[in-house]
């Protein structure tokens, strides 16, 4: 399978990608590494008529101590997160996500931002920055402006990133609390069918993967913790609110039975 | 487009089509066909190849991805007849039936063992998650790689 044909623009700086994202419009894709969107094209899903190449946009790989957070350049791939010393020190719970994420190959190619920018919510990591409430840098013509995490992610493969704005730059809290992440799945390397994350950081943030258009907070479970409520009743709410997919792996009921038992157990984990 | 890529050492320039994927270019561009093209869906693992000295799945990258870079495939592991520590151990320890997992198995391996050169067999079949193979039940694939690991020791 081979993708449609387009125009090639490779990008040596953010700025560069900015002005051939204005000059091209929304006949435009971002390619970072493409481990989301050559699948896409060579199903012919997508088919963009010029492709801006920004995988050689080294000075947007980085991951910063930044004092109050970790700071994440949103070309950093996988591989360099689930191998840095920030992150061990500051945010473990990023290092341990970006190392579950696809399988080596994947991770030597795909970066944080791509994962980030293309909204799916079987994703791991756009879950997991929402459970740290973590803020997105996005550049645009205008200049720059931040979006919070839970404004983030508009709808299936949908967020608030306009068709000529590229995010550059990932703000992560520290944590150095509890975390554990369920991830459900039928072979290692396959998406998530229901995967559950728990992240105490003074409260205590659950977010799902899958379990509708977009990555969600488990806000019932949250409240219910925050209440008083012990793990097993606080789980038990693990589905409210949410509308799962049905596909070939699952139905909707039993996304609903995975997430009470993922939840629950990431609890046990991060409690312990 | 003009791609300028280091094939198995050797300094290659030609004009390709942007979408050429990099499988697409190895195979029918240079002739090398000893990566294979499987699931063609970045699932089997069975294109993988090395992007400076990394693995990568082939079917899922464009040629204008990997210009200005180091590709090595399973024709540029070992010089002439010999063999590389991780293709002798996957023939000593018979790591394969029908051999179609086998070029990108190997390279998974090489690149596994750069990144984790004394691994347990949990870091093995964690680290071999990205290929399938339809044959062997991996058993002796996971014995080859831990002996190759000994061997490079």
């Amino acid at each position: 399978m081979i993708p449609a044909p387009f125009d090639y623009v490779r990008a040596r700086s953010a700025e560069e990608a900015v002005a051939a994202l204005a000059e091209h419009g929304d006949e435009a894709k971002l390619l970072a590494g493409g481990m989301s969107l050559l699948p896409l094209m060579k199903l012919r899903l997508a088919t963009p008529a010029v492709l801006v190449d920004v995988g050689r946009v080294r000075d947007l790989s980085y991951v910063r101590d930044a004092g109050e957070h970790v700071d994440v350049g949103a070309l950093t791939r996988h591989r360099d997160l689930e191998t840095s010393d920030v992150l061990a020190e500051h945010c473990a719970p990023l290092r341990t996500v970006a190392g579950e994420v696809g399988d080596n190959q994947v991770r030597h190619r795909g970066t944080i931002g791509g994962s980030v920018a293309h909204g799916d919510p079987a994703s791991d990591l756009p879950a997991l920055l929402l459970a740290l409430d973590a803020v997105f840098v996005v550049r645009g013509p205008g200049g720059e402006r931040t979006v919070s995490a839970t404004e983030f992610f508009h709808g299936f493969l949908e967020t608030v990133l306009e068709p000529d704005e590229l995010l550059t730059e990932i703000r992560v809290p520290k944590t150095t609390g509890g975390f554990s992440y369920q991830k459900f799945q039928r072979r290692a390397q396959d998406w998530a069918i229901v995967g559950a994350m728990a992240v105490r950081n003074g409260a205590t943030r659950i977010a799902l993967v899958n379990m509708g258009g977009t990555p969600l907070r488990a806000v019932a479970v949250e409240e219910a913790l925050a209440g008083g409520a012990s793990v097993e009743e606080a789980a038990a709410q693990a589905a409210d609110g949410t509308e799962p997919p049905a596909d070939i792996n699952a139905t909707p009921e039993y996304r609903e039975h995975l997430a009470r038992v993922l939840v629950r157990r990431a609890l046990e984990v991060a409690s312990g | 487009m003009q791609v300028e890529i280091t094939v198995n050492g050797q300094s290659q320039g030609h004009d390709v089509e942007p979408r050429t994927l990099l499988v697409q270019y190895l195979r029918e561009v240079v002739g090398l066909t000893g990566t294979k093209i499987g699931c063609d869906t970045s699932s089997c693992g069975a294109c993988t190849v090395l992007v400076d000295g990394e693995s990568v799945k082939s079917c899922t990258m464009l040629a204008a991805q990997a210009d200005g870079s180091d590709v090595t495939t399973i024709e540029g592991l070992a010089p002439d007849d010999s063999l590389h520590p991780v293709q002798a151990a996957f023939h000593e320890h018979h790591a394969l039936q029908c051999g179609f997992c086998t070029a990108g198995m190997v390279m998974a391996t090489v690149s596994l063992l750069d990144e984790i050169p004394d691994p347990t067999e949990r870091d093995v079949r964690l680290g071999l998650e990205g290929n399938l193979c339809r044959c062997t039940g991996y058993h002796n694939i996971v014995e080859a790689v831990l002996a190759a690991a000994e061997t490079s020791r």
